[in-house]
C-alpha cells in the first residue's frame, strides 16, 4: 500500500466552497483560508476549480525567493514562508505557475497552503479534502484512486519548455499523461488578447440545448 | 394586535441579523478545547455527523467526524460554519414583550408564560378551540415535534396545528404513500452507489444536499448513467450523461413520455407488474397519447431528449430515482412525484441493492418531524387523524378520551388564510419564519397583523418574531438533546453540547410550562427529552413509522437506526419493499395514472416570464440562522435574478444591473446575474432573504389539493431594468434585507 496522497478531480467540483470555509478552520492558520475556488466564467458555465498548493518537487517559489524563506520538508511539502525571513517581495507570487501564493499586506508576508502539515504529519487528512462533499479533493492512496476512479492521476505539467512535477495529483482522462498548459496562450493573455483555449463553453448553454425545439 | 412595534431598521439595529465572524475566544480558541462532542449538523435533511469543540461552555469550532457512515467527515460550508450560530450577539437571552412605538422590553418568565396562557384561554373561550393555532417546524427534534402535536391536541385541543414541512416534501410524502405505502426514502443512500442508472428530477443536489453528490459521482465512476431534469444547469447537471432542461411544471411530459417509449419498446417488467402491483392498465392508457412529440410540447424540450432518457432508464440493470422540491413545489406536486415513481415500479427495480427510490428531504428533521404528529392530518407514527382505530390508540397513550382529540385541521398556508379571514385569532409559533418563507408575502403580513395574540419561541428575533406580542428565548440544536430522522430514514442522536445562554430555555421546557398552565399537569410532566422519546416510542408503536424498538443507546451503538423498528431486538430497516412487498394492506404497489395539467399561473402576454425560486448552498431555509453567520453571508450576501443572455438582451439588461421582478402579487428589485445555464424563458431568484428582497413577494398563494404544498416553482412575472431602489430598507446590510 502506497502512502496517502492528494488528488484533485475538477470534473467533480460543485463550487460549494466547503474547502475554502474549512481551510479557514485549520489550526495553523485559523481565520485565513489558503485555498482558492475559481469560478471559471460564470456567464458561460457553472464549472469551478479548487486550487490548493500543488507542492512542486522542485518548487519555483522557493527557487526565486531571495530571502530563502520558503522551505520544503523532507517528505516534499513546500511550506508557507517563514515569518522571520520573508521580506514580502512577492517574487513567489509572480513565479508560481499555478498562481497559488498570496502576499498578505497586513502581515507583510507570503502565505499559502502547507498541505495541512499539522494534520497530515500525524496521519490525518487535510481539512479541505476531509470535508469536500463531492470528493473533488481527495486524500487517499493511489491504489484506492485507481480502484474507484475512471480518471488517471497525473502530476506532470508542461509550461512551454519547462516540465514541473508536483506532489499533488490531478485526475485527467485516461489517455492523458501530462498537462500541457501551452505557454503561447499564456503569453497571449499577458498581451491582453483572448487566449484560444478560453472559449465560451457552448455545451453549457441551455439555449443551445433547446435549439432543436420545433 | 400583532404588528411591528417600531421601524425595521431600529429592530435590525438591536436584534440583527448581524453577522458573527469570529469564534468565541478568538481564532486560537479551538486549539485546546475542553471537550469534543459527536453530534449532527442541523442545516439540512442529510444530518451529517460532526464533532463540535467546546471551551468554557461555548462552541468554538468543529472537527470532522470521519466514522459517521453517512458522510464520513464530509461537510458543506454550512456544516463547517454552523458552530458560529452559538455565542451570537443577536441571541435572545430573556423573554420579551412588545411595547408599541418602542420595540421590545424584557419580561419575567412567569409573566410571559402567564400572559400567553391567559391570551390562549380568552381566545379559545370566545371563539372556540380552533381559533388558536400552533405553527411549528421541521427543524425540530422528533421529541419536540411529538411534544408540539400533543401540546396542540391535548393541552389546547385545537385542530389547527401544522408545520413548515408543508413547504418542503409533503408532495413526495403523499405520492410515495399512495403508490408504495410508506412515506420514506425506499432505500439507504448506499444503494445509490450501486445503481447503473440514476434519474435526478428537480433536485439541485450540489447546493441543497451537497454530500449526496459524492454518492452520485461514485455511481458514475462505477459506470452508472445519470439523467438530470432541471430548468437550470445546476453544478451536477454540467457533467452528467443526459441533462434535460425541462421547463418548470413540464416534468410529467418527461415521465409519461419516457414510460410511453418504455412500453413501446418492451422495457417494462410485466411479470413484476402482474405479481406485485395494481392499476397499471390505467397508467398504460394514460401514457398512450404521450408520444415523444406530444410530451416534448409539455416539457418544453426536444423529443429526442425524452427518447434518450427512456433508452437509458428503460433497459438499465439497476436504477435509482431521486427527486426533491423541483418537482414537488407545484399545485400538481403530488402528481409530478407519482408520474416519476410510476417509472420505478413499472421496471420492478425497487427493494433491492442498487435499485429503488428516494425523495431528498430538505429540512433538518424533514423526515422525522412529519412522523410524530405535528401535521394537521396526522397523529404520531404516521397515523391518520380521521381513522377511529388510530385515534383510539393515541387516546390510550395520552390518557384522554378519543372524542377529545381534535379532527383534521388546516394546513400551514390555510392557517394564515384563516387568520386573514379572522377565523383564527391567536397563534404560537416555533421554528418557522413565514415572513420569509411563505408565498405572497403581503397577504401573509396582513394575516399576521390581524392576530389578536401572537407568541413566538425562537433563539433569534426572526422577521416573523418582530410581530409577536411575546417572544420566548428558545434553544439551538446544540443546547438540547434529542433525535432526528435523516433523509435516509435513519434516526440519529443529537447530543447536548452546551447549555442555553442567559435566561434562554430548551424549547420542550417552554412548551411543558405553558401546557401545565393550560391543561392537565400530569400529561406534560417530562423531566427530559429522553422521557418524551420513550412516550413517542409507545405512540408510534404499530404505526407505519414504528420507533418502538429504537433506543438512544441503540442509535449510538449502530450509528443510527432506520425505522420501522418494531421490537427492541430488531436492527431497523434500511431498505424497504424487499421482495416486492409493498406497505399497502394488499402488499402491492398501487400505480397512479397521471395526466398533465397547467400550473395555477402560466406566463401570458402581461406577465410573460416563468419565475422559479430555490436555494443556494450557503443558506438554510429562511436564513434566520445562516444570515447571521459571517462566512456564509460573505459567500452569498444577497439574492439576485438569474437570467439567460438572450433574455437579458431582449430586456436591455447588463450584468449587475438592477432589475424589478414583478408578479400580480408584488415585486422584488435586485441585481441581474446573466448566465447561459438557465432556460431563456425562465428567471431564478433564491428565497432566503426578507422584505423588499423576498422572491416570495412575487410567488403565488396556490397549493396542491392533496399535499397543500405551495407552488414556489412556477408563477408568471415580468422583468424590467430598474433604477437603484430607494425603499426604506435598501440601506440595511444585505443579510437584513438591504442591497449592495
Amino acid at each position: 500500500m502506497s502512502e496517502l496522497a492528494f488528488f484533485i478531480d475538477y470534473s467533480r467540483c460543485i463550487g460549494c466552497r466547503a474547502c475554502v470555509q474549512a481551510c479557514e478552520e485549520c489550526d495553523t492558520h485559523r481565520g485565513q483560508s489558503m485555498i482558492h475556488l475559481e469560478t471559471i466564467e460564470r456567464r458561460d458555465t457553472v464549472q469551478t476549480a479548487p486550487q490548493m498548493c500543488m507542492h512542486c518537487e522542485d518548487p519555483v517559489c522557493a527557487r526565486v525567493c531571495p530571502a530563502d524563506a520558503i522551505k520544503q520538508t523532507p517528505d516534499g511539502v513546500t511550506q508557507s514562508s517563514l515569518k522571520p525571513r520573508c521580506i514580502g517581495c512577492a517574487n513567489c507570487v509572480m513565479a508560481c505557475p499555478f498562481g497559488v501564493p498570496k502576499y498578505e499586506a497586513s502581515i507583510d508576508q507570503m502565505m499559502k497552503c502547507d498541505y495541512c502539515f499539522d494534520r497530515t504529519s500525524i496521519g490525518k487528512k487535510p481539512m479541505c479534502a476531509t470535508v469536500c462533499p463531492s470528493q473533488a479533493l481527495t486524500f487517499t492512496t493511489r491504489e484506492e484512486i485507481e480502484r474507484t476512479r475512471r480518471g488517471r492521476p497525473i502530476n506532470e505539467w508542461r509550461f512551454g519548455n519547462e516540465v514541473v512535477r508536483t506532489k499533488v495529483f490531478v485526475l485527467v482522462p485516461p489517455a492523458t499523461t501530462q498537462v500541457d498548459v501551452g505557454l503561447g496562450d499564456l503569453v497571449q493573455i499577458r498581451a491582453g488578447k483572448k487566449a484560444s483555449h478560453v472559449r465560451p463553453v457552448a455545451k453549457d448553454d441551455v439555449a443551445a440545448l433547446l435549439e432543436d425545439l420545433p | 394586535m400583532a404588528k411591528l412595534p417600531t421601524s425595521v431598521p431600529l429592530l435590525v439595529d438591536r436584534f440583527g441579523p448581524h453577522t458573527h465572524t469570529i469564534p468565541p475566544g478568538g481564532w486560537t480558541s479551538a486549539e485546546e478545547p475542553d471537550r469534543t462532542v459527536k453530534t449532527h449538523c442541523c442545516f439540512c435533511g442529510q444530518q451529517c455527523g460532526i464533532q463540535l469543540k467546546v471551551k468554557d461552555n461555548k462552541v468554538v469550532g468543529f472537527e470532522p467526524w470521519q466514522d459517521f457512515p453517512f458522510n464520513l467527515g464530509k461537510l458543506c460550508p454550512k456544516g463547517v460554519k454552523r458552530y458560529l450560530q452559538g455565542d451570537h450577539p443577536d441571541r435572545l437571552l430573556t423573554p420579551l414583550e412588545r411595547v408599541q412605538g418602542e420595540g421590545f422590553r424584557r419580561i419575567d418568565w412567569n409573566k410571559a408564560l402567564d400572559r400567553t396562557a391567559e391570551a390562549i384561554r380568552r381566545i379559545q373561550q370566545e371563539h372556540g378551540h380552533d381559533a388558536f393555532a400552533v405553527l411549528t417546524g421541521a427543524s425540530l427534534t422528533n421529541e419536540k415535534a411529538y411534544l408540539m402535536g400533543k401540546f396542540a391536541r391535548v393541552a389546547l385541543r385545537t385542530a389547527n396545528i401544522d408545520y413548515n414541512g408543508r413547504l418542503c416534501m409533503v408532495s413526495a410524502a403523499a405520492a410515495s404513500k399512495k403508490i408504495l405505502g410508506y412515506d420514506r426514502a425506499a432505500n439507504p443512500w448506499s444503494d445509490i452507489r450501486k445503481s447503473k442508472c440514476i434519474l435526478v428530477a428537480g433536485a439541485n443536489v450540489a447546493e441543497c444536499a451537497p454530500i449526496t453528490t459524492e454518492y452520485l459521482w461514485s455511481a458514475r465512476e462505477a459506470g452508472a448513467k445519470i439523467i438530470v431534469l432541471d430548468p437550470r444547469m445546476t453544478p451536477i447537471a454540467r457533467t452528467v450523461d443526459l441533462y434535460i432542461p425541462v421547463r418548470s411544471g413540464g416534468d410529467i411530459g418527461i415521465f409519461n413520455g419516457m414510460l410511453h417509449v418504455m412500453i413501446e419498446r418492451g422495457w417494462i417488467d410485466r411479470d413484476f407488474i402482474a405479481k406485485h402491483t395494481t392499476g397499471f392498465e390505467e397508467v398504460e392508457r394514460a401514457v398512450r397519447k404521450y408520444t415523444p412529440e406530444y410530451a416534448s410540447k409539455i416539457a418544453g424540450v426536444p423529443a429526442s431528449m425524452i427518447v434518450r432518457a427512456a433508452e437509458m432508464w428503460g433497459p438499465a440493470e439497476s436504477s435509482f430515482l431521486l427527486h426533491s422540491r423541483g418537482i414537488e413545489h407545484h399545485t400538481k406536486g403530488v402528481e409530478n412525484c407519482m408520474a416519476a415513481i410510476n417509472l420505478v415500479v413499472a421496471t420492478g427495480r425497487i427493494g433491492r441493492e442498487g435499485s429503488g427510490y428516494a425523495m431528498i428531504t430538505g429540512q433538518g428533521n424533514g423526515q422525522g418531524a412529519r412522523e410524530q404528529g405535528q401535521k394537521c392530518d396526522q397523529l404520531p407514527g404516521h397515523r391518520d387523524i380521521e381513522n377511529p382505530e388510530h385515534r383510539e390508540h393515541m387516546a390510550n397513550v395520552w390518557g384522554v378520551l378519543e372524542s377529545s382529540i381534535p379532527h383534521k385541521g388546516l394546513s400551514a398556508l390555510e392557517i394564515f388564510e384563516a387568520a386573514h379571514a379572522r377565523k383564527i385569532r391567536g397563534m404560537i409559533l416555533l421554528s418557522f419564519n413565514p415572513m420569509v418563507s411563505l408565498p405572497d408575502q403581503r397577504f401573509i403580513r396582513e394575516a399576521i397583523e390581524r392576530l389578536e395574540f401572537f407568541a413566538v419561541i425562537d433563539f433569534f428575533l426572526s422577521e416573523t418574531a418582530r410581530f409577536a406580542d411575546i417572544v420566548f428565548p428558545g434553544s439551538l440544536m446544540e443546547e438540547d438533546e434529542g433525535t432526528t430522522t435523516s433523509a435516509e430514514g435513519r434516526v440519529v442522536h443529537h447530543r447536548q453540547v452546551v447549555d442555553p445562554p442567559g435566561e434562554a430555555r430548551q424549547d420542550w421546557k417552554i412548551i411543558c410550562d405553558l401546557a401545565t398552565r393550560l391543561g392537565p399537569k400530569d400529561k406534560f410532566a417530562f423531566a427530559s427529552p429522553k422521557e418524551i422519546f420513550d412516550e413517542l416510542r409507545q405512540a408510534s408503536r404499530g404505526g407505519a413509522s414504528d420507533y418502538y424498538g429504537i433506543t438512544w443507546e441503540k442509535i449510538d451503538e449502530q450509528k443510527g437506526v432506520f425505522w420501522p423498528c418494531p421490537e427492541l431486538d430488531h436492527p431497523g430497516t434500511p431498505r424497504l419493499y424487499e421482495g416486492g412487498r409493498f406497505a399497502h394492506p394488499d402488499g402491492k404497489a398501487h400505480f397512479q395514472a397521471v395526466e398533465w395539467r397547467p400550473a395555477a399561473e402560466e406566463p401570458d402576454e402581461e406577465y410573460p416570464i416563468t419565475l422559479t425560486s430555490g436555494r443556494v448552498v450557503a443558506h438554510y431555509l429562511s436564513g434566520n440562522q445562516t444570515r447571521r453567520i459571517g462566512a456564509l453571508v460573505k459567500q452569498t450576501p444577497q439574492p439576485y435574478c438569474e437570467m439567460h443572455p438572450r433574455l437579458a438582451e431582449k430586456l436591455s439588461v447588463a450584468e449587475g444591473d438592477f432589475v424589478r421582478v414583478e408578479s400580480r402579487r408584488g415585486s422584488t428589485t435586485l441585481r441581474a446575474l446573466i448566465v447561459k445555464t438557465i432556460r431563456p424563458d425562465h428567471v431564478f431568484v433564491p428565497y432566503h432573504w426578507p422584505l423588499e428582497r423576498s422572491v416570495n413577494n412575487c410567488t403565488i398563494r396556490a397549493i396542491d389539493p392533496v399535499s397543500k404544498i405551495p407552488e414556489f416553482k412556477i408563477c408568471a412575472v415580468r422583468v424590467a431594468k430598474a433604477a437603484p431602489p430607494s425603499d426604506d430598507h435598501v440601506k440595511l446590510a444585505p443579510e437584513a434585507g438591504g442591497l449592495r
